[in-house]
């Protein structure tokens, strides 16, 4: 591979969802001057920079653009009733200009879902934003697409070659790099592919669609940017930025829940992972101290073939604060509290990509530390801190899980406790575990993904979160039933999905590495889980639907575009869970690096 | 610069940052507590301009610089911002301030919580000496210093009742890792400082626009009135 293309393939994955980003910024500039013009007088900040939404005090922007759902992102709208707010407006790079053709007529597609569909379609648009605004869609897809594909491309040539670096020692992807690459590429298209038709349903104004598709490009090109990054601080920054950029996705709604969920959201993760800054301070103290020079003292790789000469106690200090900080992100205990009431307030899509990849983002940033502190200290002190929150985090999701009344905080508990598999297969340490806990992390991922865009659906049809007021979803809403059904078997670790072969595995490894008491301990608690899932699950989705009458015209249909997220997604985790195929290498080399025998 | 005199300067600096961390907790007032800590941050940036002077290096000032307008400046004017913005006319005198510009009832009340700041101190000692075992030189025999604004800053964070006293709990603990990076190492790579002082800018203006949504939907900015999320 040349120098251009690696550089090409490493930076990709950043600059794409920020161009993306930041031509949905564009777009609302550009989707104002005629306003202006027209002497319609806009809120000033409609405008405003990236960074800065709008004040909430402000009235809602008026609707610029609304239109008939036309063929673009297709069935999923023509399913979602009419394209209000779908994907935004398109602003690729091509832009808006070129995409000039007239208003298309509506695809005969399945009735519209629900009760809450507009009766009538919105005034045909005028200007040249409506055909535009349907392409927004499949711009969506544009980021995870690149992501996945850069990933791939570096899966063939890194697993044989070691791995590679661009931009000096900047961005750097080894076979572990290029796994979560892949995972929240995965992750990402299926989220992505479920945006439009949640923003169509939500009857987003356009104002809101957009700030909410800038939100998650931006959010895209930080996960890549912290998986990619060689140099420890830049991790961090990367990490911390995701947080600023969920905040307002997490408090998209603006209801007194959301709020609440986003300040505590914002202010426990910014002080955890301070603590994780902390840590990574005095890790490069130790290393100055150790003799190596400023330039390279956070970069990860030089770091970890120095670390022997580290001092012990600042390394352990560091190493303390830092498990503590990147574990408040990958929600283990205990600074973990942020986690269910983010997860059950943020949009379905949102919290997808949240507990879906963020998760396991941050948790691979303590990966790499791992590596350097256990060249310094020897494997046995990183593991006693990992297994110990690990458990703990266990033992809370569990009991949480077992008077969980929401079936979305259900589905974020989940999170944890799956989360806490992770973390013990890498406190276990073999290559084996740490192989296992990274198929765990793409397993999870995707299944993750399923059940929660799953649950975005319930909570639309329902319109209640309550786990005890929803009843007989699959004969409400058979394809919804059996997607979230077969999401929750996944989840629960059954075959043929990979959740099966990754938990396993790791209990294989466990056993092996005598860590037997841990294990069982785990296992234990896992099964507790495993009993509250199940029989809230069961209630959710078995049994006679509450009202007769709200199926007498038939069941409710889920549209293609809506369901085809949810079969892909089901369909990735089984094939993972039967073979790993032509990854396999990959996974065990990403398993080599931070593994040790 | 004699030894002497690098020593007293930089001792006193860090005596006024760890100081004005304890005023902090001290004080009731929002309006005086957001002073203070813009008052922290120019020591912040003179304790930064101080090492560079002493080790001659010009960047270092550059950084510290750019540390005195970002903490001692835009940081503090966008809280001050945030807190304008709730605060209704001044109420007449002899009447219990209750308003949303005071820190009224506090989970640890003021006493008890310098009691415990000395607590905390102690405890940053105790823990850093590994630190300054490593390499004893004067700016890292200040390096307890750094931690205890830091515990502090967590300290404020977890008992204090307001939105943005909350915000300042966090500063005062983004300003304790700072010094503790200058006092180590003379601080972290520019490439690594500018990101960490932008994420902490664009975290501040994020938890702004919170506090003003706060407002809006609960009718202030009291965080025991956060209790929708239960289990």
């Amino acid at each position: 591979m040349t120098h251009a293309t690696t550089a090409l393939l490493l930076t990709a994955p950043v600059a794409v969802p920020l161009a993306a980003s930041a031509a949905h910024a564009a777009g609302g500039l550009r989707e104002l001057r005629p306003h202006r013009r027209a002497a319609h007088a806009l809120p000033r900040h409609s405008a405003g920079p990236v960074h800065r939404p709008p004040s909430p005090r402000a009235p809602a922007e008026p609707a610029q653009v609304t239109g008939p759902a036309t063929g673009g992102p297709a069935t999923g709208s023509a399913a979602a009733g009419p394209a209000t707010g779908s994907g935004g407006p398109g602003v690729g790079p091509g832009g808006p200009a070129t995409l000039t053709g007239g208003p298309r007529t509506e695809p005969p597609g399945p009735p519209p879902l629900g009760p809450d569909d507009p009766a009538a379609a919105p005034p045909p648009a005028t200007g040249p934003h409506a055909p535009a605004r349907t392409t927004g869609a499949w711009l969506g897809l544009v980021s995870p697409a690149t992501i996945l594909f850069c990933g791939a491309a570096l899966a063939t040539t890194v697993p044989q070659r070691g791995p590679v670096t661009a931009y000096g020692r900047l961005l750097r992807a080894d076979a572990l790099t290029v796994w979560l690459l892949l995972a929240v590429g995965a992750v990402a298209a299926l989220a992505c592919a479920a945006n439009p038709a949640h923003l169509a349903h939500e009857r987003a104004d356009a104002g809101t669609a957009r700030r909410y598709n800038l939100l998650i490009h931006a959010f895209l090109a930080a996960m890549s940017a912290a998986v990619l990054a060689a140099n420890l601080g830049v991790l961090w920054i990367a990490i911390e930025a995701t947080t600023i950029v969920t905040a307002f996705l997490v408090g998209h709604r603006r209801t007194r829940a959301s709020v609440e969920a986003a300040w505590k959201y914002v202010v426990i993760c910014s002080a955890g992972i301070g603590l994780a800054f902390l840590g990574t301070v005095l890790l490069y103290y130790a290393a100055r101290q150790a003799g190596i020079p400023e330039a390279s003292a956070l970069d990860w790789a030089t770091l970890a073939t120095h670390a022997d000469h580290f001092d012990p106690a600042v390394t352990r200090l560091a190493m303390s604060l830092i498990v503590l900080g990147f574990g408040t992100k990958a929600g283990l205990a205990p600074l973990h509290a942020w986690l269910p009431d983010a997860h059950s307030q943020a949009p379905a899509p949102v919290s997808a990509l949240m507990s879906g990849v963020l998760l396991s983002v941050a948790f691979a940033g303590l990966l790499r530390y791992k590596t350097v502190a256990d060249a310094a200290l020897g494997a046995g002190f990183t593991r006693t801190l990992l297994a110990g929150a690990a458990l703990l985090t266990l033992a809370l999701a569990a009991l949480l899980l077992l008077v969980q009344r929401d079936y979305k905080r259900m589905l974020a508990y989940s999170s944890m406790e799956h989360m806490s598999l992770i973390a013990l297969g890498t406190a276990i340490g073999t290559p084996l575990a740490v192989s296992a806990a990274l198929l765990h992390i793409a397993g999870h991922g995707l299944v993750k993904t399923v059940a929660f865009c799953a649950s975005g659906h319930i909570l639309r049809i329902r319109r209640t979160a309550r786990i005890g007021r929803v009843r007989g979803l699959l004969a409400e809403a058979p394809a919804l039933g059996v997607g979230f059904g077969l999401a929750v078997v996944a989840l629960l670790g059954l075959p043929p999905f990979s959740l099966f072969a990754s938990e396993l595995g790791l209990a294989r490894a466990g056993f092996a590495a005598h860590h037997s008491g841990v294990a069982a301990v785990a296992l234990l608690f896992v099964l507790v889980s495993f009993a509250a899932l199940v029989s809230r699950t069961a209630r959710m989705v078995l049994g006679p639907p509450p009202e007769p009458e709200a199926v007498a015209d038939g069941p409710v249909r889920l549209g293609v575009v809506a369901a085809a997220p949810l079969v892909t997604g089901l369909v990735a985790a089984a094939a993972l869970g039967v073979t790993t195929g032509p990854l396999t290498r990959l996974l065990s080399a990403a398993g080599e690096i931070v593994g040790r025998h | 610069m004699n030894d002497s005199v690098y020593t007293q300067l930089l001792d006193l600096a860090c005596g006024a940052f760890l100081l004005a961390a304890v005023v902090v907790l001290w004080l009731r007032q929002l309006s005086s507590i957001i002073r203070v800590f813009a008052l922290q941050g120019a020591v912040l940036a003179a304790l930064a301009a101080l090492l560079g002077v002493r080790e001659g290096r010009w960047d270092l000032l550059a950084v510290a610089v750019g540390i005195g307008l970002l903490r001692a400046g835009a940081l503090p004017h966008i809280v001050r911002r945030a807190l304008a913005a709730g605060t209704p006319p001044p109420a007449r005198h002899y009447e219990e301030d209750n308003s949303e510009a005071r820190e009224a009832r506090p989970l640890v009340n003021v006493a008890a919580s310098l009691i415990g700041a000395a607590l905390l101190t102690l405890l940053a000692y105790a823990v850093a000496r590994p630190l300054v075992e490593l390499d004893p030189t004067p700016a890292t025999r200040a390096l307890p210093v750094g931690l205890a604004v830091v515990l502090i800053g967590f300290f404020t964070l977890v008992t204090r009742r307001r939105a943005l006293a909350q915000v300042v709990g966090f500063l005062l603990l983004d300003n304790g890792i700072t010094a503790t990076a200058f006092l180590a190492a003379s601080g972290v790579p520019l490439i690594v400082e500018l990101g960490v002082s932008f994420d902490v800018l664009l975290a501040v203006l994020v938890l702004q626009i919170l506090t003003t949504r706060m407002r809006a939907a609960f009718g202030g900015t009291g965080i025991d009135d956060l209790r929708e999320l239960r289990d």
